[in-house]
């Protein structure tokens, strides 16, 4: 059933301009919209030599000739090999300190430098990439899959489930990111990872949900989705052969990019202190360490900064480069 | 004369190479007269009306040759400011679909106001005033009221009227109409047109109309150029060309025009597709579509045969032009 | 226009309620109130059972929230960890943190639109990709380690500014603290608006305004940018609630009392007054935010406005 065009419903104008509920997490959403009409209009992978198949095929002969996609990609691969398997590139242990070595710089074997408690700087560089990987993966997938379950319900079968989730979601964008993450997590003691993946799905599925509401509604009221609606399709059919796969190229692109900026939340958080937890390795907890003592030291401050800096930039270029490659207005 | 294009080119860099959308067209309007131009899309026609303009996408777009005589004066050659004085003023354009191509923010006082303030220098105030007027001569019904309202508020037709008195506001010698009545209805398309011819009338304004249509054509032009790749394949007075096509491609356009006198019959179609602008086929253009298509058709790019009058009052681009208006 | 702001305030109503309710069970349910108030003492139960009958504390958790919903209507947040009304604290720490905001907001209207109109009337050329690689950059290094990074150089190192705030926060000491708090949205809207003016300069009706021949700038004022900053504006707006929840960082950073600073306060002590309060004035701030978003949408676009 087509909707009239309302330009204040959610999944409109706030896949323009975001209303999150601020820091970081916004910034996903970027020209998510204008990705979500043009997609809108192919036609589905299903189809007989469909559109969309070349639509895909040409994102991707696209992404692999630009080397933004290319550096990003490797550097990705990169940092997760380093997150699976730290012991590669650092042989020793993030927390086997040496007091008497507080704050001192660079050595043969320690490039980095120590940090205040005479721990090594590279070795605690290096081990940081697997909780900012473990906690931006799982945010990420969990956010999308629930958010793209949500909203792309909502948006196909509308009515009362849909008004619901979408109020729902304006209380969920009503708790400003940073704040929330204080009031929530400063109750919970675990030193897991598990409290602020689950926060940061908590708070970022709403913006997901939109993105796929969005894509889905404008996705079901192409001609060929009407078409085969009319041939006797079922909803089923209908959603898993026609609306999602055109549903879902915003989606990925707006989850690449989110994963970027869950990962700079988790290191705010963390920063704050109440994220991760020592003993996990963290950059945040570093980096809010090395920034008390960044006169005396600040190598400390440099590294884990530098690492978590460059990641977010990895998955949000890569996510930069999706979007472009599938969006052929920008090209 | 009032307007002379000559031997213009223009090219568009895109992904694929150079498109060379102009090729090479010459056409002219006198004052008090109406030229249409003919021709699929891609053909170059509106290209040609834009660069007339001086509205072309610079880039991708680039004028590669030629002049654009308007008074005597090439527009190529003037420094932008002047050409922007031209502009608006003494020539003006009426666009396809008024809907976007007018501004959604504005009202429509204030985008009509808007070409004294800038080109008489006039207060707001009388620009309003004259605004109105405007509306009114279009025959726009309750003209001060609706002064204030938004392009959207408007009918397709009513829309279309707005472009119109835009185009006239400053009672320009030229007009170029680019397919005004394509996105109106058919009942609307008619008062549309014949407000356009009376008020063309009415001030002796140069007309250049750009359509596809060949029904419109018949009723309000003097001459026609039918365009095809870029260059004019065709330039004749509009009864002459009706009566017998000296190209085998306007008597394509032709033949595929249901008739009531033929029903019953299959209508004809003219085979294949315009060729890629980045891959000119060689020799004529048209011949890997044309019947009449021989071995010279594919190596020599034919030159403008008069067909009638020295000079020329009617010209054709087709090495076997004699043949096809026989036949 | 009227019947559309009363729909929104409407709406707006179960939002707050939703929110405020949300942060009210994480607070209250997660933690002993009674027991951060005695600190490290071990409280007399009988006491503590009279503290928790008077704050209702004793009662189900929905009742415990339309109590306290009730006081803040009536301006009582109640008390602070220090013995203070948690107004006080109100009136000394949202001032700040405005001004804050304000200058925050300023330098990304003023920055970022004017660096995303030039590079988008400039797009594909040299400053457009530089410009663009820049946000790409600044998005990606995290507020707090700009934050550190401008006050050790500019602060400490090169001595150009003051590294800390001091306690009333005059304007000009709060000129670096904007900035840093601004830098992401900023370049944000350089982006946003880069993209909304290449967007609309390929439009039509800009193509018509060049065609009645206006001088270029004036079709660039008056036709491409009242059009291209629809999109901008609205995002502005909604930045407004979302930069005063993001300043907690700058606010640690800079030492500035704020609201941020309070919180924080309010947070390692415990104390849900002051949590709960603060942040159900934020929430209120961040929903007016977007209210005001809607309606200079209708002011901006017509199509709206009519509709």
């Amino acid at each position: 059933m087509p909707e009239p065009y309302d330009p204040l419903q959610p999944g409109d104008k706030e896949a323009i301009a975001p209303t999150g509920a601020g820091g970081p997490m916004d910034l996903a959403i970027e020209e998510a919209e204008s990705l979500e009409k043009t997609l809108g209009d192919a036609p589905g992978p299903s189809g007989p030599g469909g559109k969309a198949r070349s639509l895909w095929s040409d994102a991707w002969h696209q992404l692999r000739r630009n080397p933004v996609f290319v550096v990003s990609a490797l550097l990705i691969a990169f940092l997760v090999v380093i997150a699976i398997w730290p012991q590669l590139i650092a042989s020793g242990d993030p927390l086997k300190c040496d007091l008497s070595k507080s704050q001192e710089g660079s050595a043969p074997g320690h490039p980095f430098g120590y940090d205040t408690q005479g721990c090594d700087v590279y070795t605690r560089t290096v081990y940081g990439a697997r909780a900012s990987i473990t906690v931006g993966v799982c945010a990420t997938l969990g956010a999308a899959l629930l958010g793209s379950l949500l909203g792309g319900l909502a948006g196909f079968f509308g009515g009362w489930g849909d008004a619901t989730l979408s109020r729902v979601a304006d209380i969920f964008f009503g708790i400003p990111v940073i704040l929330g993450g204080l009031v929530f997590l400063s109750v919970v003691t675990s030193t897991t990872v598990w409290p602020v993946v689950g926060f940061i799905v908590l708070l970022g599925w709403p913006q997901i949900a939109r993105i796929a509401r969005g894509s889905v509604i404008t996705a079901k009221q192409n001609d060929y989705v009407q078409a085969a609606r009319a041939l006797g399709a079922g909803n089923t059919r209908l959603l898993l052969r026609h609306v999602a796969p055109n549903a879902v190229a915003p989606v990925i692109v707006v989850a690449t990019i989110a994963l970027g900026t869950y990962i700079a939340l988790e290191a705010t958080l963390s920063f704050l202190g109440v994220g991760l937890r020592p003993p996990t390795v963290s950059w945040g907890i570093d980096i809010s360490n090395a920034a008390s003592q960044i006169r005396n030291a600040p190598h400390m401050l440099l590294w884990p900064a530098g690492a978590l800096s460059i990641t977010v930039l990895a998955f949000i270029m890569l996510g930069d480069a999706v979007r472009d490659a599938l969006d052929p207005k920008l090209r | 004369m009032l307007l002379e294009v000559r031997d213009l080119h223009v090219e568009f860099r895109t992904r694929d190479g150079v498109a060379k959308a102009v090729n090479g067209v010459n056409y002219s309007v006198d004052e008090g007269e109406t030229l249409a131009v003919l021709g699929e899309s891609g053909s170059g026609k509106s290209v040609t009306a834009q660069a007339v303009m001086g509205i072309l996408d610079v880039p991708p777009g680039r004028i590669a040759g030629g002049e654009i005589l308007f008074k005597g004066r090439d527009l190529l050659r003037m420094k932008e400011d002047e050409r922007r004085r031209v502009r608006g003023a003494h020539m003006a354009m009426i666009f396809q679909d008024a809907l976007s191509a007018l501004n959604p923010v504005l009202t429509v006082g204030a985008q009509l106001g808007e070409m004294f303030e800038v080109h008489r220098g006039m207060s707001r105030k009388d620009s309003r005033a004259r605004a109105v007027e405007l509306m009114d001569r279009v025959r726009i019904p309750a003209a001060r009221q609706r002064a204030g309202d938004y392009p959207h508020q408007f009918s397709g037709g009513m829309r279309q009227r707005i472009m119109i008195a835009m185009a006239l506001a400053l009672e320009p010698s030229l007009i170029i109409a680019d397919e005004p009545t394509t996105a109106l209805d058919v009942t609307v398309q008619a008062q549309v047109m014949d407000l356009l011819a009376e008020l063309q009338r009415e001030l002796n304004m140069g007309l250049i109309l750009i359509t596809h249509d060949l029904g419109v054509v018949a009723d309000v032009a003097d001459k026609i150029a039918v365009m095809y790749a870029g260059r004019i394949v065709e330039a004749a007075p509009v009864h002459e060309l009706y009566r017998a096509p000296a190209h085998p491609y306007t008597r394509g356009l032709l033949d595929s025009i249901p008739r009531l006198d033929q029903m019953g019959q299959e209508l004809y179609a003219i085979k294949g597709l315009p060729p890629n602008l980045t891959a000119i086929p060689p020799g004529c253009a048209f011949n890997p579509r044309c019947p009449m298509a021989q071995a010279i058709c594919r190596t020599d790019v034919p030159p403008l045969y008069s067909v009638t009058g020295t000079p020329a009052r009617r010209t054709s681009a087709c090495h076997f032009w004699k043949e096809c208006l026989g036949g | 226009m009227g019947r559309y702001v009363i729909r929104r305030l409407l709406q707006m109503i179960p939002v707050f309620i939703g929110s405020t309710f949300l942060i009210f069970i994480m607070v209250y349910a997660l933690g002993d109130p009674v027991a951060a108030l005695f600190g490290d003492k071990a409280p007399d139960p009988a006491t503590a059972a009279r503290i928790r009958k008077d704050l209702y504390l004793d009662r189900p958790l929905w009742e415990q929230y339309l109590h306290y919903m009730g006081q803040i209507f009536q301006g009582d947040f109640g008390t602070a960890f220090n013995g203070q009304p948690v107004t006080e604290l109100m009136a000394s720490a949202f001032p700040v943190t405005l001004r804050l905001t304000l200058v925050a907001i300023t330098i990304e209207i003023v920055v970022g639109i004017t660096l995303g109109v030039v590079s988008g009337l400039r797009r594909g050329r040299t400053i457009d990709t530089t410009l663009l690689v820049l946000t790409l950059v600044v998005i990606s290094v995290p507020t707090f380690v700009t934050g550190y990074l401008l006050q050790y150089l500019l602060g400490v190192k090169w001595g150009w500014v003051r590294p800390t705030v001091s306690p009333d926060a005059p304007l000009n000491e709060l000129i670096l603290p904007g900035i840093v708090l601004a830098l992401v949205s900023l370049a944000y809207v350089t982006r946003l608006s880069r993209t909304s003016i290449a967007e609309n300069t390929k439009a039509d009706y800009v193509r018509t305004a060049v065609a009645k021949g206006l001088p270029r700038r004036r079709v660039i004022t008056r036709h491409l940018l009242r059009n291209s900053l629809i999109p901008v504006v609205t995002f502005i707006g909604t930045d407004i609630g979302a930069l005063m929840g993001g300043a907690i960082v700058t606010e640690r950073i800079f030492n500035i009392h704020g609201v941020g600073y309070q919180l924080y306060q309010g947070i390692l002590r415990n104390n849900s007054p002051t949590v709960v309060g603060f942040v159900t004035i934020l929430v209120i701030v961040f929903l007016l935010a977007n209210l005001l978003v809607d309606l200079l949408y209708a002011v901006l676009d017509p199509r709206i406005r009519y509709a």
